[in-house]
Parts: structure tokens; C-alpha cells; sequence
């Protein structure tokens, strides 16, 4: 019985903080959210020379071959610290890959990606919906045709992983027949675009990729959620022990003391839930899907929850431009939002677990 | 990660499985005994077997086993599956048996500690009064030394069990001329005696699990005493340390939830969109406790510590349940006017008014071994770290 990180992924976990720390504290974060440019290509290449490009690609492309759970601690880091870039679709472009790839499609593709020489990321929305049932794409004789919304870093990245009609995935490279449009999303961290495709030459990835990819991607979002939502009870707290109003702390005043304890009571426990999710996805497959949408939903909820709390309890200074809250509260909105609603997941998981049936 | 047990406990839970397959339920004469002179039976096959008694020395009728997180998981899950009794549930055994056997004198672990698991003596504690709740050290009920006994006089409530007790470990001002927390010692006192009054309080649901304790005159010997004279208080304590339950209460949440899905199905109304949302933010607090019970199990197994979380166990399943009282009480319909417990023949297939107690006693929960609102100045002062209760500091510095 082992329920608890190792020590190599403890270790991960503080790499990627310290980078963070030292490469975009949050007079640099500033900057990226007030600056116009939404790709930052130094902050993304430390993150290369990590190896996070290429964390869950098998080793065998140039990646280190590691699992879900491992993903999900750098996506809580990566939460806690606001950070700025396309981990989240690179990772799931290359998992996407890995996973439906024939051997010719991995060797063309999965070395750059691991390697960082390509950007990739997944083009899962439409106006119908984020799940694989709602795609309407038609790729057939290899051109694919149709809009996509919101994809993570559409415009910069040079491998996309396409959602398709009954729920498939074809790869698509930028240029020839992919145009996109930027979005002007409230989270200037993760910025978006609306991809629209004319007959852009693809390649088709087998089996169930779809599904599996999207649900990391759940996890993923959920594991950040609560990094994120952990930054925001510590904010909080910090903020409470050093403003002073009637001559002492507001931390001294038992209002404040319960939203606090509250704040972190609804979000403390939730770490388990997404390490058993990633652990699922990997480990116990009958649990993964289910468990993985629960996690989404939930955690998210909490992160939104918490981001409101924050503000409130940084008072008036909370609702500013300059108070550093609107940067996790807007992560929150797109956590939340990413991939699908919590609704949407709740009511997957409830036919799932065969709820509704007779 | 890994959440399986592994293959020694395997065996180790194969043994206790046909332990219990020949043991459980008792056979022969034994069966004709009462219910209660059952589970003595049991427990003394239980304890010679190595399965309960495990944290208790040889000496004092325990099986001295050594810690182990998981087979004690084990043994919680295979005897709660056959409905077989482990130690003597409640107060003297989660709280008594442990603080005599870390501050008792030798005798009291001999006299009572045995008996206590076993079932055959019972116990209530004596610590709340009627103006000393959350503020327990502003306690009133004196204990005056007269010759070889101590007199007692006053009154305890929130009393689980008094009128089924044979013994009451009480805090009581002896000293009422020390410190408010310097002034209190942790005595014994039996309950089958004159002065002794005991009084059910009736609860909203109109059940009476809880009484009020009178003392008039009543009396126990002058070595009944835990601790020396003033040390009530830091006695008391010592046995907090013991409240563990994470695991167990986690698998009890979730199967509440189940029950609340069956319900939900029993009714007709999971097919209504909004009634899965309403099942499904619940559940997403359920997994987290759940998984956050594999968490502690999985440190404690290991030695290590949870930090900030181990002091939300109780206040996390506090709001689980009011969230599964309030959907039961939406689901139940017309059913949420009757009595709790009301049974009403042909009225339903099912006892919906088991699910109105259910509302009503999450409400006791609440309050029951700290309130929420103190639960929460833990986690605020002692989790995050923010400033103590500046009234609180007052009083503990008298």
C-alpha cells in the first residue's frame, strides 16, 4: 500500500518550482499579462531543457517515458505558479500521438515534440461541444476541412491534433490550409485561437485515442485547478497576517479565520482525488474515464470557488487590475471552462455510472 | 503509487477470514446467550487470536500486537462485512482504555482496562456542563476531599450512555482556588450510587441518546484519581491524541452516498437532470474524502505525517453529510413531513423517514466532540498558521 508521491516526483515537483521561482516571479508574470505578445519562447524553452516536452513519451522517441501521475505533479506546479505557456496541449498532442500513432506516424512526429523542436497541441473544441461525441470534422482522403475553437496556442504551434467526425483524430501540421485566428481570452497565460482548416492535408490516428486523451487532458486540468486553488488559500492567508486595520492583523478576526479555513477545507482533500485520478488512468482502466471526469468537475468548481473567495478576502485591493488574484481567478475561469463545463462532466459521469438507466 | 496491500496481507486476510467463518456467529449454547454476552464470548476468541485487543499489553488483557496500519484496516473491513462486534464501541474504549494505560496507576489497568474492551464494564464521560461547552475549562462541578473520598456536587450533560453506565470518567474543580485549567482533576466515579440523578434529554428528532448527570453528594474514593490533583486537564488531552478514525469514516461516507443514490433511484427522481448535478457535486466531495482516506492510511502505514489535512477529517464528512441530508430530504418529497422514524404501513415501500433523522441528527454532528466553528479555529490557527483567539489566549494564560 503506497498512496503518496515518490521522492522522484516530489523532486519534479520542486524543479519545476524553483524554475519558476527564478525565471518568472511575479513581477515577470506581470509583464507577460500586460504585454501584447502571447507567446513567451524563452520562459517555454527552459521548460525544454527541463525535459517537460516530452515527460510521457516513451523513451524510445527522446521522451522520458513516464506516467499520467507524473504529467499531473508538474500540471499542480505548473497551477500553483501561474505558468505561462503550452504545456498542457503539448503534452496532450504528444500523448495523443503515442497513443494512436502507428510507428510511422511516432517516429515522424514524437522525437520533435519531445525534443521541443515542434509546438503541438490538440484542437478538441466546437460550438457543439469538447467531447468526442460532439466533433463534426471531416477528414476523409486524408484533407481535412472545418473550424475548431479555442485551441491552446493554435497559432504557434506547428503539430495539431485534430478532433474528427465519430470521434476521431487526425494530425495536421500548420501552414498549407490551417489558418487561425487569435482569441482574446481572460486567461493571458494560456492564450487561444479558432483554428479554421481547408482541405489542410492530415494523417488519421487509430483506436480509442480520443477518448483517453481527452481524459488526461480532465486530469490535467484538474491536478492545475488545484494547484492554482492551493496558491490562493496561501495568498490569502499571507494577505490576512500582514494587512492591518483596527491596529492589528485581519488574520486576528474570527470571520476572516473560518472564510480562510473554509477556503482550504474545500480544496485540501481534493488532492487525492486527482492523484487517484491520474493513478486510474494508467493503473485501474475501468475507473479511469469516470473518475477522471469527476476530478475535472469537482476541482475546477473548488479553484472558481476559491478564486472568489481570494478576492473577497484581499478586500477592495482583490477586484484591482494590480492585485495578483485576477491571475489565478482567470486560470480558475479557464480550468473550469477547458475541455467542458463541470455540468457536462457531472452529467457524462452520471451515465457512466449508469444512473439514469431503467 | 500502489494500492494494492500486497501478498502477506493477502494471507493475513485469509486467516482472518476463516477465523471468523467458524467464529462468527457464536454456535451451540453460546447462541442461546444474550446479545451482549455474545460479543464478550467473541471478543475474548478475538483477542487470543491476535485480532483485537491489538494496541493493549498481555498484562492487561490485550493481544499486544505490533502496529500495523493495514492489517487493522483489514480487520475493520473483513468483521464489519460478517457484522461481527470488535472492542466494545464508544467512550470507555476509545478514550478511557488509552489514558489509563498512559497515565494510570497500575491497579485501574488491572481493574478496568480488560473489561472495558470486552464490554462488560460501560462507561460514560463527564466533561461538558451546561455553561462550559466550547469554553470546557470553565468547568463548575467541584469535588471536595472528605476523609478517604472525595464529594461531589454539580452537573454534567451531553451525557452519551449515562442511564446504560457503570462508570463515569469525569473532569471535576478540585481545586478551586488554583488556575481555571489548574484547578481541574480526571476522577472515576461509579454510577450505581445514591446522588447520582440521570435525566434523558430529549433530542429535536424525539430520540433521548443523550442525558444530564445531577451530583448531589456523591462519592468516590480518594485514589479514583487520574493523574495527581490538577492535572485533569493535561490527562484529558493526552487521550485526544488517540481519536483516529480517518479511514473507517471515509468508508462510511461512502456508503452513505450509495445509500443516498439508491434513494435517489427508489424515488424516480435520479432521472431529473438536476438531481444527477446535485449527486454529482456531492460525490466529487466524497472521492476526495475517500481518496484522501487512502492518503492517511498509506502515511500513517509509512510513518509520515498528512500535514493540514488530518485536521479536516471531521468537519469534511460534517459537510458531506448536511449535503446528503439536504438532497434526501429534496428526494423523499411529502415523506420530509412526517416524524423521524415514523413507519407507516403501505404508506411507501421504503422508510423515508429514517432519512428526516438523518436531517436532523447531521445537525448533532456538528456539534458532537467540537463544534464546526471550533474545528475550524484549529485549522485556521494551527493549519494556516494565523493568529490564536485572542480570548481564547486570555483565559488559558489565568
Amino acid at each position: 500500500m503506497n498512496f503518496e508521491l515518490s521522492e522522484e516526483q516530489e523532486l519534479l515537483q520542486e524543479t519545476v518550482r524553483g524554475f519558476f521561482e527564478s525565471e518568472c516571479p511575479v513581477t515577470r508574470l506581470r509583464e507577460i499579462y500586460d504585454n501584447d505578445e502571447p507567446f513567451d519562447a524563452s520562459l517555454w524553452k527552459g521548460l525544454v531543457e527541463l525535459g517537460l516536452a516530452g515527460i510521457a513519451i516513451p523513451e524510445q522517441y527522446g521522451g522520458a517515458g513516464l506516467a499520467a501521475l507524473d504529467l499531473a505533479v508538474v500540471a499542480e506546479t505548473l497551477g500553483f505558479c501561474a505558468a505561462p505557456g503550452p504545456f498542457l496541449g503539448h503534452s496532450l498532442a504528444g500523448f495523443a500521438i503515442a497513443t494512436g500513432g502507428s510507428d510511422a506516424q511516432k517516429e515522424k512526429w514524437l522525437p520533435r515534440l519531445a525534443s521541443g523542436d515542434a509546438l503541438g497541441t490538440v484542437a478538441f473544441g466546437e460550438s457543439a461541444g469538447w467531447q468526442p461525441e460532439n466533433w463534426t470534422l471531416d477528414a476523409a482522403g486524408g484533407a481535412l476541412s472545418g473550424g475548431k475553437q479555442a485551441v491552446l496556442f493554435g497559432a504557434e504551434a506547428d503539430v495539431i491534433v485534430v478532433g474528427t467526425a465519430n470521434g476521431g483524430l487526425a494530425v495536421v501540421e500548420s501552414g498549407a490550409g490551417v489558418s487561425a485566428e487569435a482569441v482574446d481570452n481572460s486567461d493571458r497565460t494560456r492564450r487561444l485561437a479558432d483554428l479554421t482548416f481547408d482541405k489542410a492535408p492530415c494523417e488519421i490516428l487509430a483506436g480509442d485515442a480520443a477518448s483517453r486523451t481527452r481524459d488526461l487532458g480532465l486530469v490535467l486540468l484538474a491536478a492545475d485547478a488545484f494547484g492554482g486553488a492551493t496558491r490562493l488559500v496561501e495568498m490569502s492567508v499571507e494577505y490576512a497576517k500582514t494587512r492591518e486595520q483596527f491596529g492589528v492583523t485581519i488574520g486576528h478576526f474570527q470571520a476572516l479565520k473560518h472564510q480562510l479555513a473554509n477556503m482550504a477545507l474545500d480544496v485540501e482533500p481534493s488532492r487525492a482525488l486527482y492523484w487517484y485520478a491520474a493513478h486510474a488512468l494508467d493503473e485501474v482502466p475501468d475507473e479511469a474515464e469516470r473518475t477522471a471526469a469527476v476530478a475535472k468537475a469537482h476541482i475546477s468548481d473548488r479553484f472558481m470557488q476559491v478564486g472568489r473567495d481570494a478576492v473577497e478576502a484581499h478586500g477592495g485591493y482583490g477586484f484591482t487590475w494590480e492585485c495578483e488574484v485576477q491571475v489565478w481567478f482567470k486560470r480558475a475561469m479557464f480550468d473550469r471552462a477547458y475541455l467542458g463545463s463541470p455540468s457536462t462532466h457531472r452529467t457524462r459521469a452520471a451515465q457512466l455510472a449508469g444512473w439514469d438507466a431503467a | 503509487m500502489d494500492l494494492s496491500y500486497g501478498p502477506e496481507y493477502d494471507d493475513y486476510r485469509k486467516q482472518v477470514q476463516s477465523f471468523l467463518a467458524a467464529n462468527w456467529p457464536l454456535t451451540g449454547a453460546d447462541a442461546e446467550l444474550g446479545l451482549r454476552e455474545q460479543a464478550v464470548v467473541f471478543r475474548k476468541r478475538a483477542i487470543a487470536a491476535g485480532y483485537l485487543g491489538r494496541n493493549i499489553p498481555k498484562a492487561y488483557g490485550g493481544s499486544e500486537q505490533p502496529l500495523d496500519v493495514l492489517q487493522a484496516q483489514i480487520l475493520r473491513e473483513e468483521f464489519t462485512n460478517v457484522r461481527a462486534p470488535m472492542e466494545q464501541p464508544g467512550i470507555g474504549t476509545m478514550m478511557l482504555v488509552p489514558t489509563l494505560l498512559e497515565r494510570g496507576e497500575e491497579w485501574m489497568k488491572e481493574k478496568w482496562v480488560e473489561s472495558s474492551i470486552l464490554g462488560e464494564t460501560l462507561w460514560c464521560q463527564g466533561y461538558s456542563e451546561p455553561g462550559s461547552g466550547s469554553d470546557l475549562a470553565s468547568l463548575q462541578t467541584r469535588g471536595e476531599l472528605v476523609g478517604d473520598e472525595w464529594v461531589i456536587n454539580g452537573q454534567k450533560i451531553w451525557t452519551s450512555s449515562a442511564h446504560n453506565a457503570d462508570f463515569m470518567f469525569a473532569l471535576i474543580r478540585t481545586e478551586p482556588d488554583a488556575g481555571k485549567h489548574a484547578g481541574i482533576s480526571y476522577l472515576l466515579i461509579d454510577m450505581k450510587q445514591p446522588g447520582i440523578e440521570v435525566r434523558p434529554l430529549k433530542m429535536m428528532s424525539g430520540a433521548a441518546d443523550f442525558n444530564e448527570v445531577f451530583f448531589d453528594d456523591v462519592r468516590t474514593p480518594k485514589d479514583w484519581i487520574v493523574g495527581k490533583r490538577g492535572e485533569g486537564w493535561t490527562v484529558s488531552r493526552t487521550t485526544l491524541k488517540h481519536e483516529r478514525n480517518s479511514i473507517g469514516n471515509a468508508a462510511q461516507v461512502k456508503l452513505q452516498f450509495d445509500a443516498l443514490v439508491r434513494l435517489a433511484k427508489e424515488t424516480g427522481r435520479i432521472h431529473d437532470p438536476g438531481v444527477q448535478q446535485t449527486l454529482g457535486e456531492i460525490e466529487g466531495y466524497v472521492l476526495a474524502h475517500q481518496y484522501t482516506g487512502y492518503r492517511q492510511l498509506s502515511a500513517d502505514t509509512h510513518g509520515k505525517s498528512v500535514g493540514i489535512v488530518q485536521m479536516m477529517n471531521k468537519l469534511h464528512s460534517t459537510n458531506i453529510g448536511h449535503q446528503f441530508a439536504a438532497a434526501a430530504l429534496e428526494f423523499i418529497g411529502d415523506d420530509s413531513l412526517l416524524s423521524a422514524g415514523t413507519r407507516l404501513a403501505g404508506r411507501a415501500p421504503h422508510d423515508h423517514s429514517a432519512w428526516v433523522g438523518q436531517y436532523m441528527w447531521s445537525l448533532g454532528v456538528a456539534v458532537a466532540g467540537g463544534t464546526a466553528n471550533i474545528q475550524r479555529n484549529v485549522i485556521a490557527e494551527r493549519g494556516l498558521g494565523l493568529p490564536r483567539d485572542a480570548a481564547a489566549d486570555r483565559s488559558a494564560s489565568k
